[in-house]
Order: C-alpha cells, then sequence, then structure tokens
C-alpha cells in the first residue's frame, strides 16, 4: 500500500515546545523528527504526560513550536501568524475530537456545514450539497435533520466525523475519537476510519489505548518528548470483522 | 469576511436560546418605549403652553411702573406712579409698535340685581382687544368717543357675565355697578378660558381708562402700558425703541435705574420653554436610565453566554474561525438584540404615548427625532455592551478553550 511516490503530508524536524510555567520551564516535546506521507493512517500512542496533546495541538496547526519546523502540505506552518494558521486549518484539517464537539439543538447537516461557514470560496448551495455528501459517506443519510441532541454518542461522531470531511481536508485529525464510545460503538468508527482510509485518506489518530494501533497502518509511541518507537505495520486488523465476531447484542 | 455566513451564524446562535433572548430584549424595550413616551409628554406639554401663549398675543410687550429688578427693596409710592398718559402718546407712535393701550385696572366687586363677583376692571382704550387677542361676542366695544367722554359703559368678560346674569340672563344693556359706580354693559368678549398659569382670562371688567381713571381711582398717572409689536421678531428692537423714549421722558441719566419695567410674551413664552425643557430633560434622563440599564442586562447575557459557549468557541476556532469572526458573531449576535427590542420599544413607545393622550387626555406629540435618537441610541449600546464579551470571546485560545469544562 505504501507507495514511494506519494507526497508528503507532514514532515516535522528538530521539533521542540517548552511551557512556561510560574518560574519552571517544562519540555513537552524534546526534539522530533518524523514525516507522513499521503494515505497514511498513523495512531500516535503515548501516556499522560509524554507530550502527545501537545504534538497533536501543533500538528493541528493551533499551538506553534518553540524551535524545529513543521510542514503541513509542503507550507512551513511555524512561520505563520494566528489568522494564516486558522485559514490553514479551514482548508487542509479535518479535526474530530473525544466529545464530539457538535452546536447543541443544531440539526446535522448545519452541524456538518460549520467549516464551510468561515470559507467564502463555497456559496451556501454547494455548502449543502456537500454536507449531505458527506453526511451520506459516514452512514446518516437517513438522519441529516435530526439534532444533536436526538442523536446517540455513535451517531453524534459520525456527525463530527462528517465535519471534518466537508472541507476535504489532507489530513484528518482525530484526538481520542472512540475515548467516550462503548466497545461496539468504537468499532463502528474505527470500521469508519478504516473506510477512508481505505479511499486513500490520510489520518492521524492520537490516543492512549494501545488496541487502536492494531487497526492503523503506523504507530508512533511517544515517551517524555519523544519519540521510542515508530513501527509500519502491513497486516491491519479489520474493525469490520472484530464487530461482527462480537456477540449480537439483545435489543 | 462572509457577512451572510456570519448573520446566519448569529441567527442561529440566538435561536437556540429564544426566552433569553426575549428577555435581554426586554429591558431594551422598555429603556426605548419609555424614552419615547416621556419625550412624546414633554414635547406635548411644551406644544400647549406654546399655543396657549401665542393666543395670548405672542407679540405682546407689557410696560409697568418701578424697577422689578429691586426686588426686596420697598419701593416707593412716587415710584409707582412713574407712568404717564405722554408715555403711552409716545409709545404708540414708535414704528415698530403696531397697537398700544394704556391701563389703569382696579379689582373690586361687581354688583348686578341681588348677584356680586369679585373681579378686576381694566381701563383700557380701543385697542387693547387687538393686543390681548380678545374678540367682542356680541354688543361692541366702547368707541374714541366714549373715552373722550368718559363714559361709564363696559365691555365684560364670560365669567363676570355667568356670575351675575346666570346662564339665560342677558346682561348686554344692563348696568351693572363696580364699587358703587354705576356701567352700562355695550358687549360681552368672547370666552378665552385659562390661560397656562391657570388664570381666568374670562373673569375681567374691560371700560374707558379715562372713565376708571377719573371716577373710580381719582389718578392721573398710568398702571401699565400695553403694547404690541409689528411682528414677534421685531419685539426686540420695539422694546428697545420703548426703552429709550421712557429713559428720556423720566428724565433717566445713563447710570439711573430704571422706574419702570417691560415685558414681553417673547421673554415669558422662553420662560416657559425653558422650564419644560427641563422637565423633558428630566424626562429623558430618567428613560435614559433605563435604556442604560438594558444595556448592561445585555452586555450580562453576552458575557455569559460566551463563558457558556467557551467550547463552542474553541470548536469554531480549530475548524478555522478567526478571531474577527468570533467578535463579528458575539457583536452581530448584540446588536441583533438590541436593534429587535428597539423596534418592538419604538412600537410599545408610540402606542403608549396614544394611550396616554386617549386615556388621560394628555397632550402628547411623538416626534421622529425621538424615535430616530433612540433607535440610534440603543443600536449604539448593543455594539457599546456587546464589544467587551465579544473581545473577550474572539481572545480565548482554541486550545484552553476548547478543554474547557
Amino acid at each position: 500500500m505504501q507507495n514511494t511516490t506519494s507526497k508528503t503530508i507532514i514532515r516535522v524536524e528538530a521539533l521542540r515546545r517548552q511551557f512556561i510555567v510560574g518560574s519552571e520551564k517544562v519540555q513537552a516535546l524534546r526534539g522530533i523528527d518524523f514525516s507522513i506521507t499521503e494515505g497514511e493512517f498513523v495512531t500516535i500512542m503515548g501516556t499522560s504526560g509524554s507530550g502527545k496533546s501537545t504534538l497533536l495541538n501543533i500538528l493541528g496547526c493551533l499551538d506553534t513550536p518553540t524551535s524545529g519546523h513543521y510542514y503541513l502540505d509542503e507550507v512551513d506552518v511555524r512561520s505563520m501568524n494566528k489568522n494564516q494558521r486558522a485559514t490553514l486549518r479551514n482548508v487542509k484539517i479535518g479535526f474530530v475530537f473525544q466529545s464530539y464537539n457538535l452546536l447543541p439543538k443544531t440539526t446535522a447537516v448545519e452541524n456538518v456545514e460549520l467549516p464551510l461557514l468561515y470559507n467564502p470560496a463555497v456559496g451556501a448551495a454547494e455548502r449543502r450539497r456537500r454536507a449531505v455528501e458527506a453526511l451520506e459517506m459516514v452512514g446518516l443519510k437517513e438522519r441529516l435533520y435530526h439534532k444533536s441532541n436526538q442523536m446517540s454518542g455513535g451517531q453524534q461522531q459520525r456527525v463530527a466525523i462528517a465535519r471534518a470531511l466537508i472541507n476535504r481536508p489532507v489530513l484528518l485529525l482525530a484526538d481520542e475519537a472512540t475515548g467516550n464510545l462503548d466497545s461496539r460503538t468504537s468499532y463502528e468508527i474505527l470500521s469508519l476510519f478504516q473506510d477512508l482510509h481505505r479511499q486513500g485518506r490520510t489520518i492521524v489518530f492520537v490516543t492512549h489505548n494501545p488496541e487502536i494501533a492494531q487497526f492503523s497502518s503506523r504507530n508512533i509511541v511517544l515517551k517524555d518528548g519523544h519519540v521510542i518507537e515508530d513501527t509500519r505495520q502491513t497486516q491491519q486488523r479489520s474493525a469490520a470483522e472484530v464487530l461482527a465476531q462480537l456477540p449480537k447484542e439483545d435489543e | 469576511m462572509n457577512w451572510k455566513n456570519l448573520i446566519q451564524i448569529a441567527f442561529r446562535a440566538l435561536n437556540n436560546n429564544k426566552l433569553r433572548c426575549f428577555l435581554t430584549m426586554l429591558g431594551i424595550m422598555i429603556g426605548v418605549a419609555s424614552v419615547i413616551a416621556m419625550l412624546a409628554i414633554g414635547q406635548g406639554s411644551k406644544r400647549s403652553i406654546k399655543a396657549q401663549i401665542s393666543e395670548m398675543g405672542s407679540n405682546m410687550i407689557m410696560i409697568h411702573p418701578g424697577n422689578m429688578r429691586m426686588g426686596g427693596v420697598r419701593q416707593s409710592a412716587a415710584d409707582m406712579e412713574s407712568l404717564k398718559l405722554t408715555d403711552y402718546e409716545n409709545i404708540k407712535d414708535l414704528p415698530h409698535i403696531d397697537l398700544c393701550s394704556p391701563s389703569v385696572n382696579s379689582s373690586g366687586q361687581a354688583i348686578y340685581g341681588a348677584n356680586n363677583t369679585p373681579t378686576t376692571l381694566y381701563g383700557v382704550n380701543t385697542a387693547y382687544t387687538g393686543i390681548r387677542m380678545y374678540d367682542v361676542a356680541r354688543g361692541e366695544m366702547f368707541t374714541e368717543d366714549d373715552i373722550r367722554r368718559i363714559s361709564k359703559v363696559c365691555v365684560i368678560g364670560q365669567t363676570v357675565a355667568d356670575e351675575l346674569f346666570g346662564e339665560n340672563g342677558d346682561p348686554l344693556g344692563q348696568t351693572i355697578r363696580f364699587n358703587k359706580t354705576p356701567f352700562k354693559i355695550i358687549g360681552i368678549l368672547k370666552k378665552k378660558g385659562y390661560n397656562s398659569m391657570g388664570q381666568d382670562q374670562d373673569d375681567l371688567i374691560l371700560a374707558p381708562y379715562t372713565s376708571v381713571q377719573k371716577r373710580i381711582l381719582a389718578i392721573t398717572h398710568l398702571r401699565g402700558i400695553y403694547a404690541s409689536a409689528t411682528s414677534e421678531e421685531e419685539s426686540r428692537q420695539a422694546i428697545e425703541e420703548i426703552r429709550a423714549v421712557l429713559r428720556e421722558n423720566h428724565r433717566l441719566g445713563e447710570f439711573d435705574e430704571e422706574d419702570f419695567t417691560i415685558r414681553s410674551q417673547e421673554e415669558l413664552s422662553s420662560m416657559m420653554s425653558s422650564t419644560t425643557n427641563l422637565m423633558t430633560v428630566l424626562l429623558a434622563c430618567i428613560a435614559g436610565i433605563s435604556l442604560l440599564v438594558g444595556g448592561i442586562g445585555i452586555m450580562n447575557i453576552m458575557y455569559v453566554s460566551v463563558t457558556e459557549r467557551t467550547r463552542e468557541i474553541g470548536l469554531r476556532m480549530s475548524i478555522g474561525a478567526k478571531g474577527k469572526h468570533i467578535l463579528w458573531q458575539f457583536l452581530i449576535e448584540a446588536v441583533i438584540i438590541s436593534v429587535s427590542g428597539g423596534l418592538i420599544g419604538v412600537l410599545l413607545g408610540v402606542g403608549a404615548a396614544v394611550a396616554i393622550k386617549l386615556i388621560a387626555g394628555w397632550p402628547v406629540y411623538v416626534q421622529l427625532y425621538s424615535v430616530v435618537l433612540s433607535f440610534a441610541v440603543c443600536t449604539v449600546t448593543g455594539i457599546f455592551f456587546g464589544w467587551y464579551p465579544a473581545r473577550k470571546a474572539a481572545s480565548l485560545d482554541p486550545i484552553e478553550a476548547l478543554r474547557y469544562e
């Protein structure tokens, strides 16, 4: 599946990030190098305090490194200001959060449309068409006009994934996306991520759960601000198969 | 920036919190409505006073003996006799004077048969009715001949007629007595009603000034001179001319105090309107305070809303909203609340003004400027009080905001 001619989506070089807490300097990232090419499904793992949240914020262009470089789709993010990074997030990144972060009392379609409201290049009709398309892709064709509080956790997370897909991002960034879900729904969501991966999307999935790493194509493990492990796996487990083997739940 | 999208975002956010949105609006509604109603009441009373003053003759000038500015000091009797008939004759011929009448008055009892009423007898000439805007309803005014002959004739006001002759009696041609002197009634004045200071303008008797001077008071000086300027605008000039004539006639040196007082209706009307202006300002201030309170209500709610929606703000930022987008979203929300509250407030205020007019019968006048003003003020209030919470929202750090519980 790996293709040497694929373009590089993420390239980080000697990435460092330090925070100043009171009078102390805390090193969250102590020099990280890796690159991710188009079409990879990468899990980034680590216990709390390993620096994975900080890395996620930097990869998501919410934060900038103290030193080192981060290139997203060949663009140097470190030299960008706040507004430029906001625009970059709007067109290149799709976020999926642990707690979904949908707007309350708002329909699925309107939630999915949200990123395009901040993109002046897309008109209202196109926006609606793409939102419906994205919801069809995550299997919520029948629930376009359900409000967020009328849906289950798994459905809400699907809406959130549809929202992340609507701007056709180069990078799908998931932060513990299955953390709030029961195991059955977790596998459903993972299976959805694997489907998206199969369609050639680049996914970075940050988690502390080792089991999830089995479903990705590459696993990066962080500890104390360093990369201690970076393995590619050719044999992925299929979430759909795991799901099929689960005992049927009594309705 | 895409305004259509921002407005749509703001509307969706408000739609999620209809009750809160309405309650916030209520403050602005009440504020705007009270500003409009209060200004309407203020303007209404100002107008009705103005109308009453011009009914009394807006270009009237009154000259009285003695100096009113020497208040507190007891004035000498000689001072009160400073106005003479020659003064009247000189004033009459001044270029900016239209009509002029000498005036001597006496308070006393008017008696007819078994009825009597306390009233005031004014000794004047034929020009007096023109100056004071009186009309003779029935009969006729006395003539120059009557003045020359010191005739015992009079014209009475409606109140006097009612008191002495009742509703149905006919006073014309009857003879009444004023302080024992008989006067024949030759005319009745048209009813004028009460003036703005509560005086009954129909409680009077007019007679030739010569008759009052000689037959009742036995004096040769005048108690006052009434004149009218050729127009309201020229009354200042007329006053200056009168002042010059009187100073000369009374042989006053450059630094001597005047022994007379000139007052004009214009002065009175500006005095009255400054009183009503003060009242209008006071009412508007009270109403303005309620508008301010409404504005603070908006700030309060927007502030709570920013805190409550911190995660939403974090999400919007993470999917590409810039600080200014968030700023505008919250500002637009505040302005939508204040403008729609203002619109409803305008309707309520105009409605309240009309209701006051119909129910309480107060003179009420809604001016366009007060509507425009209060509407503008409430829009500005929305922007002003929405600004600070919106700034707070826009300056949130997306990482912190997303983690906010």
